[in-house]
């Protein structure tokens, strides 16, 4: 039996666990990293509570936790290539450190630099993102590779103590380019404007 | 002390205090940090402030990105760090340069004024260039009595303009240690 949600290689697409992940969303706030986690995200639907990367490698988890300070009513959910957070492991310390009960972490992990030609990252040589989030002191914290264990994923990220942290192990896969506006201005604009209402224009 | 000392002009200096108030009245909500020894009772008024959440950082361009995040929120942040750790910042300042977002840096300055230390002096005369090549806006404090009052400037500017701004607070207001003598004693 072949699902829609994994590949000839019996890799879960990424698309497919993003849009699990993020229908039916409610009020729940998206930061996505640069590169294929960016087009992912918007290929599912654009939405105004999204604030899709277009550079600032690095930046996501972090955004992430600043974010879920500021806002500790609502979900928030940072989708990060493996390069990414590879680029920011100390990241997971600073929210191992802090504990958001509202932030999870999901790693889309191809094993590859996907945006740049498909090299390979520290992950295809046995890094184990899971592992350095455990050591980081975040308390749940999985790795993800069948379609049965996206259910309990989504369930840590709508419903579970945080901060959560999992690694997707997903196919090396190049899809389409889908892109959401590039002009940081606008993406700025348009989420303060849906999380703070249009006060957020006028200061 | 000596006619060319090198030290702080007060040793209890004000403009700690008063700076905390400045960022409380301006709307700080979350603070970002690597520590620095000039930014110790800063640092320890904020502790104390439970409406305040500390951030301490494992390197300071995740702090350019945890602010980001809260002004997405909704709250507003400042980021303390050494001169230093702007180094750590450059790539990162593209995010609030390029998405129009407030930034406030009061960094401590080495490198300069009285420094000892050989190391600390590439990046100290490279924090300026290098915030400025990533479009932040400088303003100096070069004496104990005008700090508080530049960085009630750059805080209005940043929040209220949506830019990256980064106060410069002069060795010559910190004093510069000698390690040597210290390690004499
Ligand atoms: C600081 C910095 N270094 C390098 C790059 C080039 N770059 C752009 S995307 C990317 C790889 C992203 O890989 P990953 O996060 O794993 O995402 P994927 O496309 O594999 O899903 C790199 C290295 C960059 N944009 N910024
Ligand atoms: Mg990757």
């Amino acid at each position: 039996m072949t699902s829609p949600m994994v590949s000839s290689s019996n890799l879960l697409h990424r698309r497919a666990v993003i849009g699990e992940l993020l229908r039916d969303r409610g009020d729940l706030l998206c930061v996505a990293s640069l590169g294929a986690p960016n087009w992912d995200i918007t290929a599912v639907g654009d939405h105004p509570n999204n604030f899709p990367l277009w550079g600032a490698m690095a930046a996501s988890v972090m955004m992430g936790l600043g974010l879920a300070i500021a806002q500790p009513n609502r979900r928030v959910i940072v989708f990060a290539g493996d390069g990414e957070m590879l680029m920011s492991l100390g990241a997971l310390a600073t929210v191992g450190a802090q504990k958001p009960r509202n932030l999870s972490v999901v790693v889309l992990d191809n094993e590859r630099y996907g945006e740049t030609g498909m090299q390979k990252t520290h992950t295809a040589a046995g890094v184990d993102l899971t592992a350095v989030a455990k050591g980081c002191a975040i308390p749940t914290c999985l790795t993800v590779k069948t379609e049965a264990e996206i259910a309990g994923l989504r369930r840590a990220v709508y419903e579970g103590e945080g901060p959560v942290f999992a690694t997707v192990k997903i196919d090396p896969e190049a899809l389409p380019f889908v892109l959401p506006p590039s002009d940081g201005v606008i993406l700025t604009t348009r989420f303060r404007q849906s999380v703070l209402g249009n006060e957020a224009l006028y200061n | 002390m000596s006619i060319g000392s090198i030290k702080a002009v007060s040793a209890n200096p004000t403009w700690p205090d008063e700076i905390y108030q400045v960022l409380k009245e301006v709307g700080v909500q979350q603070v970002a940090l690597v520590p620095d020894a000039g930014h110790t009772r800063l640092i320890k008024s904020f502790e104390a402030d439970n409406s305040v959440r500390v951030v301490s950082l494992t390197t300071e361009e995740e702090g350019i990105a945890m602010l980001a995040g809260a002004w997405l929120g909704g709250q507003k942040g400042v980021l303390l760090l050494q001169s230093s750790g702007v180094g750590n910042c450059i790539n990162m300042l593209s995010l609030p340069n390029i998405c129009r977002m407030p930034l406030l840096m009061l960094v401590t300055m080495r490198g300069e004024f009285g420094e000892f230390n050989p190391w600390q002096v590439p990046m100290g005369q490279g924090t300026q260039p290098a915030l400025e090549s990533m479009g932040v806006i400088i303003r100096r404090a070069d004496k104990p009595e005008d700090v508080t009052r530049t960085v009630a400037g750059a805080a209005h500017l940043a929040f209220n303009t949506w830019r990256p701004v980064a106060v410069l607070i002069g060795q010559n207001v910190l004093g510069a240690k000698n390690f040597k003598e210290m390690a004499q004693k």
